[in-house]
């Protein structure tokens, strides 16, 4: 294990950067594509994700734990907020019979 | 505080204190405790005068009153001050004695009247303003006082303002009063630009360096002449007056005879020191007023309404007040201000107490007999004619006669003129005389047997003032009787400068005055001729055969006249205005505003669509954006 | 060789990551996020993140990937009933998540990082030194949380009742 953990020594912190950005931009065009809020859910915590590894990442680099105390509280508020929003979700699918995002149009007037 | 101080406080204070208990609480008070109130209160501020007056003699100094700093402006600083002098004490003892004399006498006149108490209010604010007029030691508090009575006699005018044709009569006063107004202000202007100051001590030091005839001193004299044309009814800015009769009859004898429009006259008196320095003004003083004398003197002699006969009378008599101001006589002009007062006003509080007993008639085509019916104001009525025609001893002889012989001084044409103008006074007033009083009544039954004498309270007042008229006129002896007889000169002498007729030696003198004296008796003896009888009776204008007479009896038509040259023309531009630049281009462009704002909306609303999948777009395109914004720049 | 795991985690998290967002089915969205979740976790363990890297299984993939789990199959959600784009709205969400991604890398490349340290000498992600941290320093929003949790308990109950009066 300490060995393996030698050999990401290897790994600069820029990729993990590239690599977080990446998964961002991928939750972020899942929101864009998407019309089923589920998915556009799940995009969101993609997102989330994406951000957390950072944090992480930037975290160990930087030998500071503030970084992965504040993961562990995204976490948290995380998920409280899938509790809470896929209840609203049921609630809507209850009420229009649809989770498509173009039928909840009332914002309009 | 001097005590001479706390009266001249209480003479501006008690008929302030009595209009605003009056215009406030006035709806709930019984009508004779409004009387009483109203009535005591000027009679107090009477009573202050008098006091103060007792103190002051020919040699007493002036005192001034600064309550406290009004404004400030720049280098301009003007106090609440108030002044006390020769000239105000006379002018006090006539607003307050004439004022509680009408107060008391209205009590009477308007006893059955349901707006009452409101009168009373307006007519003691009214005291208060012309208290205020006369006693402002500085030109803007003069002016306060000056636009106070402009505004309470617009509201007394007005007073039954149920009929359009009295509130139309009120705004005509109103507006003349505002052209005038905007010259005295262009005056005070002027004078403030040149010496930064607008207080009359101050002014009067100012002047003194400036040479005679300075052009920029005449054409603010000037301007402060117009002002004074339009108070006191001179031409061309008189028609005002003869209208403002809508009023009730003690607002015309307090308001438009005896004080309110000889404000002009005072105005003129107290800046004696700028007017005599600009001969030119002087000299368009006496022009405008021997011409409005003769002009309302010939409408006068051709009017059936009683109260517009005295109202032309009034305008006439201004017309030789300022006779007397254009010939440099200041003195002899408020001395025909001090006996008018008194004959005028006893003329139009016996004119009241006419129409009171014939039930609100004015027109004397349905008078006539009256002589036995109201024998009190019989007697004092003619005491107010004899006064007023110049017959020796009463008033109006000894102040005419004076302005006479300054004319005379001047240039014997103008004496005659002037003469002309008083004849036909005492032709005028004759005739409304024996039209009211002699021959036998011409109105119906049931008026004439409901004919009484007015009430104690009203007849009272017409006594007092009748005294006044028989006797106001010893003030001023002319000094070819007895040196040193003329009180009024000896009393205001160190306050203005003293003219004397020059060039007339006592004989020319007493022939001036025998001369007008018998022409004034021949011209009684020829009314009384006409209308003594009761035989001949006016027409009404529309009937009348001779041309001349006509013209006389619609009054030169000049009310038509200004109605075409610039009421029309001001109506028609209105209307312009009104119809096509307000509502075609000033409604237009805020309707082109509001619909360029819905189009917009319109166009924008599109945008908001309701879709979440565009929001998010726009979102992310935004913080798109703003990163790249980061990075470029 | 072994530190090319790295390499080899971040191509199935991306991998895993595109089809979430290009899957038809829900269902199968469902399970490559699971997918991308666990590599996510390997990455933690890689950076020496023991405690967060189980956290985030248990949490995420246990936890809240079930719940998406129960509520797709509760709305009996698969690919025929998926609501279809259009191909210009696709392509203009592909361009703004593209056009993101290059502006974010353009603004991170200017950025200088310096690392302190190599990641497999950082022990702070050790059960032992993390809870340290936050039982000290962290104390009073680790109880507040449990607030957090509460409302958002309180609150998913009562939007999941039938009638809400």
């Amino acid at each position: 294990m300490q060995e393996l953990l030698q050999n990401v020594r290897l790994v600069p912190m820029e990729h993990y950067v590239w690599l977080s950005s990446l998964l961002f931009c991928i939750g972020v065009m899942g929101v864009l594509l998407r019309r089923n809020t589920i998915v556009m859910f799940m995009s969101i915590e993609l997102m989330l994700n994406a951000v957390n590894l950072l944090l992480v990442a930037f975290s160990a680099y930087a030998n500071k734990p503030e970084g992965e105390v504040f993961v562990f509280f995204v976490m948290v508020v995380a998920a409280a907020e899938v509790a809470v929003g896929l209840g609203l979700l049921v609630m809507i699918y209850r009420n229009q019979n649809t989770t498509d995002s173009q039928a909840l149009q009332t914002l309009k007037w | 505080m001097s005590s001479s101080e706390i009266l001249l406080l209480t003479c501006l204070l008690a008929p302030l204190s009595g209009a605003g208990i009056l215009l406030i609480a006035g709806r709930s008070l019984p009508k004779s405790f409004a009387s009483a109130l109203a009535t005591t209160s000027v009679f107090l501020s009477f009573i202050a005068a008098f006091l103060l007056f007792r103190q002051t003699g020919a040699e007493t100094a002036a005192f001034k009153l600064n309550l406290f700093s009004w404004f400030t402006a720049g280098k301009l600083s003007v106090d609440m001050a108030f002044r006390y002098d020769q000239l105000t004490a006379l002018f006090l003892l006539v607003i307050t004695g004439i004022g509680s004399l009408i107060h008391l006498y209205s009590a009477g006149y308007m006893h059955e009247d349901e707006g009452h108490n409101r009168f009373f209010g307006y007519l003691n604010f009214f005291v208060f303003f012309m208290i205020i007029l006369v006693t402002g030691a500085n030109f803007a508090v003069m002016f306060a006082g000056w636009e106070g009575v402009g505004l309470c006699s617009y509201l007394l005018i007005g007073f039954w303002y149920k009929n359009s044709d009295y509130n139309l009569a009120a705004r005509k006063a109103f507006v003349m009063n505002r052209i005038g107004d905007l010259g005295l202000l262009a005056g005070l202007f002027m004078l403030l630009n040149r010496y930064n100051t607008l207080d009359f001590e101050a002014l009067q030091e100012a002047v003194k360096a400036v040479k005679s005839g300075d052009a920029y001193l005449t054409t603010a004299t000037v301007c402060l002449f117009i002002g004074a044309m339009g108070k006191s009814a001179q031409l061309p800015l008189f028609t005002w007056l003869p209208d403002a009769m809508a009023g009730p009859t003690p607002v015309s004898a307090l308001i438009h005879a005896a004080t309110m429009v000889t404000a002009g006259i005072y105005l003129v008196v107290r800046n004696h020191f700028l007017f005599s320095l600009t001969p030119a003004t002087l000299d368009l003083i006496l022009y405008v007023g021997l011409a409005t004398a003769l002009f309302a003197a010939t409408i006068g002699l051709r009017q059936n309404d009683i109260k517009k006969v005295l109202a032309y009378s009034t305008v006439s008599q201004l017309g030789f007040m300022f006779i007397a101001l254009g010939t440099g006589a200041f003195t002899t002009g408020f001395f025909h201000v001090f006996t008018h007062a008194f004959f005028k006003a006893l003329l139009f509080l016996g004119a009241g107490s006419v129409i009171h007993a014939l039930h609100h008639e004015q027109d004397m085509r349905f008078m006539g007999g009256l002589k036995k019916k109201l024998p009190i104001t019989w007697i004092t009525f003619l005491i107010g004619t004899i006064a007023i025609s110049g017959i020796p001893p009463l008033a109006g002889f000894f102040s005419k006669d004076e302005i006479l012989a300054f004319l005379y001084a001047k240039n014997p044409i103008l004496w005659g003129l002037a003469l002309l103008g008083s004849l036909m006074t005492a032709f005028y007033m004759f005739r409304l005389y024996f039209l009211v009083f002699h021959g036998s009544y011409r109105g119906d039954a049931h008026t004439e047997s409901h004919i009484h004498e007015s009430p104690i309270s009203m007849t009272l007042p017409l006594m007092v003032l009748a005294a006044c008229s028989l006797i106001a006129g010893f003030i001023g002896i002319p000094e070819v009787f007895a040196a040193h007889s003329h009180w009024l000169n000896h009393f205001l002498g160190n306050l203005i400068p003293v003219q004397h007729p020059e060039g007339i030696s006592h004989s020319t003198e007493i022939t001036l005055m025998g001369v007008s004296v018998t022409a004034v008796l021949v011209m009684v003896a020829i009314a009384f001729r006409v209308y003594g009888q009761g035989k001949v009776v006016p027409v009404a204008p529309e009937e009348e055969k001779n041309p001349v007479f006509k013209l006389l009896a619609q009054k030169y038509r000049i009310d038509e006249f200004y109605n075409f040259l610039f009421v029309a023309p001001f109506n028609a531009i209105s209307q312009f205005f009104g119809k096509i630049v307000d509502n075609q281009i000033v409604d237009g462009i805020v309707n082109a505003m509001g619909n360029l704002a819905m189009t917009t909306s319109g166009l924008l609303r599109l945008l908001h669509n309701g879709r979440v999948g565009t929001y998010l777009l726009a979102m992310t395109l935004g913080v798109i954006l703003v990163l790249a914004y980061n990075l470029i720049f | 060789m072994t530190e090319y795991i790295f390499y080899f985690l971040s191509f199935v998290s991306v991998l895993t990551a595109l089809l979430v967002i290009s899957a038809r089915n829900p269902v199968h969205s469902v399970l490559y996020l699971i997918l991308c979740f666990f590599s996510i976790a390997g990455h933690y363990i890689l950076l020496n993140a023991q405690f967060l890297a189980i956290v985030h299984i248990i949490v995420y993939s246990g936890a809240i990937m079930v719940l998406f789990l129960f509520v797709v199959m509760l709305l009996n959600m698969n690919a025929e009933s998926e609501p279809k784009k259009p191909m210009f709205a696709k392509l203009s969400a592909v361009i703004a998540g593209g056009s993101l991604f290059l502006v974010i890398v353009t603004a991170l490349k200017k950025a200088e990082m310096v690392p302190v340290i190599s990641p497999a000498e950082s022990e702070i992600g050790l059960v032992k030194n993390l809870g340290k941290v936050l039982f000290n320093d962290f104390l009073l929003p680790f109880e507040i949380t449990s607030v957090l949790f509460l409302s958002a308990m309180v609150g998913a109950v009562l939007l999941g009742k039938k009638e809400l009066d």
